[in-house]
C-alpha cells in the first residue's frame, strides 16, 4: 500500500504534543479517518488542516469534543451556503446588468 | 502609530488577574478564531488583536513593561531589549495562535515595543502546518473560457499555474503547499485563490450557459437569411427562419460555456433577436411601405 501521503498517528501526537486518545475520539465521532498499515495507525496528509483545527478548538479554545462535532457540522453547512450565495450573486448579476 | 489599549480589547481593566486574563482571552477566542468564522475579515481582524493583547498581557515581564510605558511607547527603548525578552521565551513550549496562523501579523505598536513577534523567538520543537494565504485573481469571461497558465507573486515567490476552463465567479481553488512555511519542519500552508470574472458587455453567463442578443435588419427577420455569429469559441453560421420576431430566442446547443474540469463538454447559447427598424427612410422606401400597409 502506497504510504507516502500518510502520517503516523504516534509521531504526529508526539511532534504536536497532544494525546493519542483524542486523536482516537475524533476517529469514533467520524471526524477524522485512520488509515491502518501493518498495525501501524495513519492519517492521510490532506486531512491534517482539519486535525490541527480540531486540536486547536480542544486544547486552545476548550472546546469539547460534541462541541467540535457541533462546529464541524455548522462550519460545513456554512460552506454549503457560502457556495450557494456564490451562486445565486452570480444569478442576480444576470438579472441586474441583462435586459 | 496608535497606541492599542490590551487591556480595553480583552474587555478588562489594568487591574485583571493573569486568571481573568486567561478567561477573557478564550471567551473572545471563542467568539472571533478564524476557523469558526471563515472568510470574516472582521472577524480575522478582532482577533489579530486579542491574540496580540494576549501575547502581551499573559507574559508578566511584557505586561509589566507595557503597564510603564504602554502610552509612551516612543520611550520604551529605555526598559530592556526586545532580543532579551525573546532570549527569556527561548525553549518555552506554550502553545500560542501566533504561532501558527498569525506569525508576523503583529500591529506596528507590538513591534515597536516588543520587537517584532515573539514566536519568532521561540525555539520550538513542535511543528505547525504553515499560514494558509489567500488571494484574489480577476479574470475577463474570455480568459474563463479557456484553459490557460498565469503567474502569480505571492509574498515574492513567483508562482504558474493551471487555471481550467469554465472556472466560475466567486469560485476558490487551493493550491496546496503554497501557503506560509511550515514551522520547525512542519508542511506548508496552503494558498487560496478567489477567482473574480468582470462583467462581460456582450455575453452574460449562468453556470455554464450563455445568453446574448443580436440584432436582426428588419427585411432579413421577415424574409429569413443567414447570419454568421461570432461566439467565444469562433464563427458559426445560423440560419434565420421568414418571419423572425422582435425578441424571439433560439439556444444553440454546446455553443456555450466550457464545464468545469470536463473537458469536451459545454452549455448552451441562447440568443434573443432584436430586430432594427430602419431609420432616415427615402421616399421610394416609405412610399413601398405604404403599398405594403395597404396590401
Amino acid at each position: 500500500m502506497q504510504t507516502e501521503n500518510l502520517i503516523a498517528i504516534n509521531e504526529f501526537c508526539i511532534s504536536h504534543n497532544v494525546e493519542n486518545s483524542f486523536i482516537s475520539s475524533l476517529k469514533e465521532t467520524g471526524l477524522i479517518e485512520i488509515t491502518t498499515v501493518e498495525e501501524t495507525e495513519f492519517i492521510d496528509a490532506g486531512q491534517l488542516r482539519q486535525l490541527e483545527k480540531f486540536i486547536q478548538f480542544y486544547y486552545e479554545l476548550d472546546i469539547n469534543l460534541e462541541g467540535i462535532e457541533t462546529i464541524n457540522h455548522l462550519l460545513n453547512r456554512i460552506s454549503c451556503l457560502q457556495d450557494e450565495i456564490v451562486l445565486l450573486k452570480n444569478k442576480l448579476r444576470l438579472y441586474e446588468t441583462f435586459d | 502609530m496608535t497606541f492599542l489599549d490590551y487591556y480595553k480589547i480583552l474587555g478588562l481593566d489594568n487591574k485583571a488577574t493573569p486568571k481573568e486574563i486567561k478567561s477573557a482571552y478564550r471567551r473572545l477566542a471563542r467568539k472571533y478564531h478564524p476557523d469558526l468564522n471563515p472568510n470574516d475579515k472582521d472577524a480575522k481582524k478582532k482577533f489579530q488583536e486579542i491574540n496580540e493583547a494576549n501575547e502581551v498581557l499573559s507574559d508578566p515581564e511584557k505586561r509589566k513593561k507595557y503597564d510603564q510605558y504602554g502610552k509612551d511607547w516612543q520611550h520604551a527603548d529605555q526598559f530592556e531589549s526586545s532580543k532579551q525578552y525573546q532570549e527569556k521565551q527561548a525553549g518555552s513550549q506554550k502553545r500560542s495562535y501566533s504561532d501558527t496562523q498569525f506569525e508576523g501579523d503583529f500591529s506596528d505598536f507590538f513591534e515597536s515595543m516588543f520587537g517584532g513577534s515573539s514566536s519568532a523567538g521561540r525555539s520550538r520543537q513542535v511543528k505547525f502546518r504553515g499560514e494558509d494565504f489567500n488571494a484574489e485573481l480577476h479574470l475577463d469571461l474570455v480568459d474563463a473560457y479557456k484553459t490557460h497558465q498565469q503567474t502569480l507573486t505571492v509574498n515574492g515567490k513567483k508562482i504558474r499555474i493551471t487555471i481550467p476552463a469554465g472556472i466560475e465567479n466567486g469560485q476558490t481553488i487551493k493550491i496546496p503547499g503554497h501557503g506560509g512555511q511550515g514551522i520547525n519542519g512542519g508542511p506548508n500552508g496552503d494558498l487560496y485563490i478567489t477567482f473574480l470574472i468582470a462583467n462581460d458587455p456582450k455575453y452574460k453567463r449562468l453556470g455554464n450557459n450563455l445568453y446574448t442578443t443580436v440584432d436582426l435588419d428588419l427585411y432579413l427577420a421577415v424574409l429569413g437569411g443567414e447570419i454568421t455569429l461570432d461566439t467565444l469559441g469562433g464563427k458559426v453560421k445560423l440560419k434565420v427562419k421568414p418571419e423572425t420576431q422582435n425578441g424571439s430566442k433560439i439556444k444553440l446547443k454546446d455553443k456555450g460555456f466550457p464545464v468545469y474540469k470536463n473537458e469536451g463538454h459545454f452549455g448552451d447559447l441562447y440568443i434573443t433577436y432584436v430586430i432594427k427598424i430602419p431609420t432616415n427612410l427615402t421616399e421610394k422606401q416609405k412610399a413601398l411601405f405604404n403599398e405594403l400597409s395597404k396590401s
